[in-house]
């Protein structure tokens, strides 16, 4: 079981990391070009010269294009209409059609991103080219040009965004699942009766039952960070004590969490599916695969019951920002009354006599 | 002579929603005998023996153990009894001498006394090749006799054993009941329930327990005087069909 429980949750951390990409990548692009031009030659050359384009093919009519499309054959489809050039000239406005198979709707709204860039950026080009030739000076045009900074994490890698994520993730399902099977399952083997019967004291038997996982919990996540500094190159920039602390609070909510499920269940099964109950929804509504700022606002005042939520912000922040105890604090105290509710409960409703 | 009363109970209740599955039951126990609890299944033996033991709390009446009583001083009463069930409960997956070190250590045992103790236990029970065994890789009867010493580990007054030969072979069944002899020699009271109607006559005395109450109560030799009969399974038989 020992092996199981470490190198189970490792092999998760590299492939999910490296598969759990926001990424869209290689989306396949075709084209009318109806202009024939060398406006709208050079617009097709700049989706060729992107890497996130495969430019596949130049369709005839609308109606190919739309049949491809319903085949699955291509993702975007570019259609640059008649005069294209001749307007973008003259009344330095043309009108471009895009369809995008927004099946992923994420994935179509990154895409969709990506194509208006290289739209714009062309457009500009068109029209610092444009003036430079008609002005004879190299006057600047007169637009507004935005210039993306990403904070924190410069070359926006997913894989420094994801690993601390999925970790939090790894610590939080492994010990709430040895936790929640760990009290249940003395009670189908009928130790748990005997235990009754000897004059323990109930906090003795608790603390004996879940220090072990607290312990597990901790190993886990040292051996998380270490393969998260190695293979992925993921900084630490805020002081790794913070991680550890927070994390020792926040074993101690997830195994009281664990604890409750296994004082009010019969068996390991009933037991197993309450734990999935609230996994998935503690992942999903953690922030870590959707933005919290993206969800519904009654959705949203769920996570703030979401212990995840906080651990996938702290961690992220103090690995890629750096941030110092004072602006995590709040979120620590946070946890810190949370664990002390959930374990009043769970100690509570651990019954030695019924 | 055995007068001293180790065990009283006074009309005993126990009630789950509108089913009363122990219907104010009344008797005591004395001290160093063995006691047999007797019943057919489903009659309430398990449920009142709870109680006796602290782990079930008494809708009414009262039960007074070893001087205490279970409803206010349960963890009291703890200290002072042993428990073996029908399920064998020590830990599958600890070795013997981890089992004894476990229960020892709970009991609030010294480091010495277990060391001690553990050593007295593998040599009575001739256990001492595989004292560093799995208990999981154990046979039945072994695994018995076993938790039956490590219920007497911390010197209880009264140990309770609940139907402890169940699917064990009679030669060891007779070993067990040679145990459970020697343990009432030395002042300990046993109260046990089991199925063995045979198991029933090696008692002290012996209550039969139908439908919630306490049908009879004696020594087994004036049970069947009293029913005219030969053995203890025909006393049985009688009352359980009585109430049919």
């Amino acid at each position: 079981m020992l092996p199981i429980i470490f190198i189970l949750p490792l092999i998760q951390l590299v492939i999910l990391s490296n598969a759990a990409s926001f990424e869209v990548k290689n989306i396949r692009l075709s084209y009318l070009d109806h202009d024939r031009s060398a406006a709208s030659r050079e617009l097709i050359s700049k989706f060729k010269a992107s890497s996130y384009f495969n430019v596949s093919s130049e369709f005839q009519s609308k109606k190919e294009a739309n049949l491809q499309m319903q085949k699955g054959n291509t993702d975007v489809i570019l259609e640059i209409p008649i005069h294209f050039e001749r307007n973008l000239i003259k009344q330095k406005n043309t009108n471009l059609s895009v369809s995008i198979n927004a099946i992923d709707g994420a994935a179509a709204g990154v895409s969709n991103v990506y194509i208006t860039q290289i739209i714009s950026s062309f457009n500009q080009s068109i029209q610092t080219q444009l003036q430079t030739y008609n002005d004879g000076n190299a006057t600047q045009p007169e637009n507004i040009m935005t210039i993306p900074s990403f904070w924190y994490n410069k070359t926006l890698n997913y894989k420094t965004f994801m690993v601390p994520g999925i970790l939090v993730l790894l610590v939080t399902m492994l010990s709430l699942f040895l936790s929640s099977m760990n009290i249940v399952r003395e009670k189908e083997v009928g130790t748990l009766e005997q235990i009754n019967v000897t004059p323990i004291k109930k906090h003795q038997f608790i603390i004996g039952k879940l220090f072990p996982f607290w312990v597990l919990g901790l190993v886990i996540l040292t051996v998380g960070l270490v393969i998260a500094i190695v293979i992925f190159n993921v900084p630490i920039l805020g002081n790794i004590f913070l991680i550890y602390g927070f994390t020792s609070i926040y074993l101690i909510l997830i195994l009281g969490i664990g604890l409750f499920i296994s004082n009010h269940t019969e068996t390991q099964q009933q037991a197993m599916f309450i734990a999935w109950f609230f996994t998935v929804i503690f992942i999903l509504m953690s922030g870590l695969f959707t933005p919290i700022e993206s969800m519904p606002t009654w959705a949203q005042n769920i996570t703030y019951f979401n212990p995840i939520r906080y651990f996938v912000e702290v961690i992220r922040m103090v690995m890629l920002k750096g941030a110092d105890f004072n602006e995590i604090k709040t979120k620590i105290g946070i946890i810190a009354l949370y664990a002390f509710v959930i374990n009043g409960f769970a100690v509570w409703s651990y019954k030695k006599t019924n | 002579m055995k007068k001293e009363k180790i065990i009283q109970v006074e009309k005993l209740t126990k009630t789950f929603g509108d089913f009363t599955a122990v219907k104010g039951i009344t008797f005591d126990v004395f001290k160093g005998e063995i006691f047999g609890f007797l019943g057919a299944n489903g009659a309430g033996k398990t449920t009142a023996m709870k109680m006796l033991i602290g782990i079930s709390n008494p809708t009414s009446g009262s039960a007074i153990v070893a001087g205490l009583d279970v409803a206010t001083q349960a963890d009291l009463v703890k200290k002072n009894i042993g428990y073996m069930s029908q399920k064998f409960s020590l830990y599958d997956d600890l070795t013997i001498k981890e089992n004894i070190t476990f229960f020892g250590g709970i009991y609030g045992l010294s480091r010495k006394q277990i060391k001690e103790k553990t050593q007295q236990l593998i040599t009575k029970l001739e256990m001492q090749n595989v004292a560093d065994n799995l208990v999981g890789s154990l046979p039945l009867g072994w695994k018995q006799k076993l938790s039956f010493s490590v219920a007497l580990l911390h010197e209880p007054k009264i140990v309770f054993l609940d139907e402890p030969t169940g699917g064990v072979d009679p030669i060891t069944r007779r070993q067990f009941w040679e145990m459970i002899y020697t343990q009432a020699h030395k002042g300990t009271t046993i109260f046990v329930t089991t199925h063995y109607m045979d198991e029933a006559e090696y008692c002290d005395r012996v209550s039969i327990m139908v439908d919630g109450v306490i049908e009879a109560l004696d020594t087994p030799k004036n049970l069947k005087q009293q029913f005219n009969v030969e053995s203890m399974n025909d006393v049985f038989l009688k009352l359980a069909r009585n109430i049919e």
